[in-house]
């Protein structure tokens, strides 16, 4: 019974999308001042609050059925089972096509209802076309749940008991990241209404820009936090203490990012200086579009297999369809308006708005090398062609000659000024760049050095240290008394502290990469109980391997004594774990971490009696690289909060 | 210069970026792509210098551990030819005799595939991608010979 009311709420609020994606658009185009136009257009607020309604009711009545282990319904039935403890059956809810869908719905609609509620002084016409093309987004995917993948299907006779959610997925890291990146995901789409509700009406403006970014920047932050935590994840439950493999699911993911990322920073100009209005629309356009693909990428199976995919036609055929419609139909709205928009303010060759262009092409071309080596692989076999793989080290070559020059920019780009700058701007940044080397060099000689690894550690130290001789420059810490530092202190506003910290970030995320990739230690070896392997200046004493019994599983258990020079470090126990549910053994690795390194120990196989093969990491900085993740994401948040945004607000709906 | 020139040159230097990057991304996408290639391929070739990606079953009964615990020797099969392969290091949990599996490697001289990277991205029921792909084509090569 329950079940059959999330699908008749389903239904319910795909009426009432259609409702809010045509009337208030249609009525916006017609409006001439009379009051019935704008009758019309008021629909949109109240359709965009009961659509919230109704999907947060379907949303509930799955998350119900998976609460009470209801395995007539054919998505519970395939994804948890009365084992599994309440928080993983709650997550199992977005453990796999449909119900991921569902997610993908639920946090749309609550973005919409998010704008709807706090945008009351935008234009009316303006509202009801973001409103509108949010509406519309939501038909499609309320269409493609619906027909081709509704979570609600019975299974007849109901199953006894389900299968098991995949155990490397019951993990707290995978609760949360599939929300959090879907935030991200769906966040562009306020974005993209906003851009397609601006060409609607012509009016490429300032302000567009300026009501645009802070829902951008959220949704740029929500996604920075989802990869992150992805990432982190992938670090320490998948055993191998990789962190990042350049795996298609990853890439599907930070594709929107980089683009997400040329965005924010092209609508900044937009906002302060007129300029790049086509390419921002296009910006995001293009995040929008991406997002839809990382969407469909990672949740339909076609990475899994090109082929089963293409036997089952009717959703990638939807697919399909629904992605030609959004991004073909955005762009020929683009084409019929973009010439009429004009170009903005003029800037000179050396400025900061020509930085900011070259940060947008460099993130763009990055985009783009990530798209190659993600689809290429996919067409060649949907064709026939052959079977090819690319892997890291494709993206690796491209990525450091790319994002070299990007890093380089990010900290000279906020020393420029607008519009026509000088090298006087940037003149005092010589002495930051002297000093970057200096450390780069003097850090190199205490670690070890490789040409990569100085580069890498100069360009971060370029970054952190111009980051704060901005900040010193800013507040003027140099020229007067100091009676006034406080106060200057105090009026910096958000934004300007977002981006200091989303840039030193950047610094400390790259002080880790660098690390982690030309430092790190990893041996295989086979042990016996009582054996010692040093590792990175640490003693890894093999105390022996014993099972022990977990609440669904059974494992072995390695107990290993970590010593450096003599004193006691840390005891781990890393295990493989053979679930009661499955055939599939797993790794559960033991890290010890550390601010300046993680030891990393993950058991292998036994390969003699008592004799196990252990590998064994040494992995210096990673903890730099989740740190300058968080500040990147915080910072962006941050940014978003500025009180510039709301104070406009206040003013507008009081005028 | 006048403000035209100024932007014929400003476009012009974006344009020499694109053209280095796409340059740079192609360059570096033909050096760095793995073919996928049956055992039965990988035979017909010869030695190379080239990283290809082989799938196929493991054989059963033949995994074989050296004296030093980390070097393994196992045949990677598609049931029509068989390819001997040596590798160094922890096997992925999901590496079994009898399942499918996929190897990243090279052929040495002496006819041993040189694996680098034992690839195991699959639950344990269902076959890789390049495996089952493997046994098809080898499957596929020796019905068209019955024909004949």
């Amino acid at each position: 019974m329950i079940p059959e009311l999330g699908s008749f709420a389903l239904m319910l609020a795909f009426c009432v999308a259609l409702l809010q994606g045509v009337v208030p658009i249609a009525a916006s185009l017609r409006n001439n001042g009379a009051g019935g136009a704008a009758r019309w257009m008021a629909l949109a607020r109240p359709a965009a609050y009961s659509q919230a309604v109704l999907v947060t009711i379907a949303f509930a009545c799955l998350v119900h059925a998976f609460v009470v282990n209801d395995f007539s319904v054919l998505y519970v039935a395939s994804h948890s089972n009365t084992a599994l403890p309440l928080q993983y059956r709650i997550s199992a809810v977005w453990g796999g096509h449909e119900g991921s869908l569902l997610l993908w719905v639920e946090i749309l609609v609550l973005w919409t209802a998010a704008v709807a509620l706090l945008s009351r002084q935008l234009p009316a016409e303006m509202l009801a076309r973001v409103l509108g093309v949010m509406g519309l987004i939501s038909v499609g995917f309320l269409a493609f749940t619906l027909w081709t993948s509704n979570p609600f299907e019975r299974l007849l006779p109901a199953a006894l008991q389900g299968q098991d959610l995949n155990p490397l997925l019951q993990d707290i890291g995978m609760i949360a990241h599939p929300p959090l990146l879907y935030m991200g995901y769906v966040g562009f789409s306020v974005a993209f209404a906003f851009a397609i509700a601006a060409l609607i009406g012509g009016q490429l403006d300032a302000a567009w820009a300026r009501w645009s970014r802070p829902w951008t920047l959220v949704a740029w932050s929500f996604m920075t936090l989802g990869i992150f935590l992805g990432s982190f994840w992938a670090y320490y439950e998948l055993g191998w203490g990789g962190w990042w493999f350049w795996d298609a699911v990853e890439n599907a993911s930070f594709m929107p990012w980089l683009v997400g990322t040329a965005l924010i920073h092209s609508l900044s100009v937009t906002e302060k200086r007129g300029s790049f209005k086509n390419w921002t629309v296009l910006l995001a356009i293009m995040a929008f579009a991406l997002s839809l693909l990382g969407t469909f990428l990672v949740r339909s199976g076609v990475l899994t297999s090109v082929h089963a995919f293409a036997t089952d036609p009717s959703r990638g055929l939807f697919i399909l369809v629904f992605l030609a419609l959004v991004v073909g139909g955005s762009l020929l709205l683009y084409a019929w308006r973009a010439p009429s928009v004009g170009l903005g303010g003029r800037f000179a060759a050396i400025s900061r708005e020509s930085a900011l262009l070259a940060n947008n092409v460099l993130l763009v071309a990055a985009a783009g090398t990530v798209l190659l080596g993600t689809l290429y692989p996919l067409f060649l076999d949907a064709l026939d062609m052959g079977k090819i793989s690319v892997g890291p080290p494709y993206f690796e070559t491209v990525f450091v000659p790319l994002m070299a020059p990007m890093l380089l920019l990010l900290a000279a780009g906020p020393f420029l000024r607008w519009k026509q700058a000088g090298f006087k701007d940037v003149r005092s940044l010589r002495w930051v760049g002297v000093a970057a080397v200096l450390c780069a060099i003097a850090a190199a000689v205490a670690v070890g050095s490789s040409p990569l690894l100085v580069m890498g550690l100069t360009l971060a130290a370029w970054i952190l240290l111009a980051t704060v001789w901005h900040l010193l420059q800013r507040l003027r810490v140099f020229e007067d008394n100091r009676t006034r530092f406080s106060h200057r202190l105090g009026s910096l506003p958000g934004s300007y502290w977002g981006m200091l910290i989303a840039h030193a970030g950047i610094g400390v995320f790259v002080i880790g990469v660098t690390l982690v990739k030309g430092r790190e230690i990893s041996h295989d070896v086979p042990l016996q109980a009582g054996d010692v392997h040093q590792v990175g200046g640490y003693d890894f004493r093999f105390i022996g391997a014993k099972n022990v019994q977990g609440p669904n599983y059974s494992a072995v258990r390695g107990t290993f004594e970590v010593t450096r020079d003599g004193k006691p470090v840390a005891t781990l126990s890393p295990e493989k774990r053979q679930f009661a549910s499955g055939g599939m053994p797993m790794t559960e690795a033991a890290i010890h971490r550390g601010p300046t390194r993680d030891l990393y120990l993950a058991l292998g196989e036994e390969v003699a009696p008592g004799k196990w093969v252990v590998r064994i990491q040494h992995k210096p900085f990673v903890a730099w690289i989740w740190g300058g993740a968080l500040l990147i994401g915080f910072g962006g948040l941050l940014a978003a909060l500025d009180k510039r945004y709301r104070l406009k607000r206040s003013g507008r709906s009081a005028a | 210069m006048k403000p035209r020139h100024k932007r014929l040159a400003l476009v012009g230097a974006g344009l020499t970026l694109l053209a280095l990057a796409a340059w740079l991304i192609s360059s570096a996408f033909q050096k760095n792509l793995v073919f996928s290639v049956t055992p039965t391929e990988v035979l017909q070739s010869h030695a190379g210098d080239r990283s290809v990606r082989m799938g196929g079953l493991v054989e059963a009964g033949s995994l074989k551990r050296a004296a030093d615990g980390l070097t393994v020797d196992f045949i990677i099969t598609d049931l029509a030819q068989r390819v001997p392969v040596r590798y160094k290091g922890m096997l992925p949990d999901l590496f079994k005799e009898g399942k499918g599996a996929v190897v990243q490697g090279k052929l040495s001289a002496g006819g041993v595939f040189l694996a680098d990277e034992v690839l195991a991205k699959h639950d344990e029921n269902y076959m890789p991608p390049d495996a089952a792909h493997a046994l098809k084509q080898a499957a596929e090569q020796a019905a068209a010979k019955d024909k004949k």
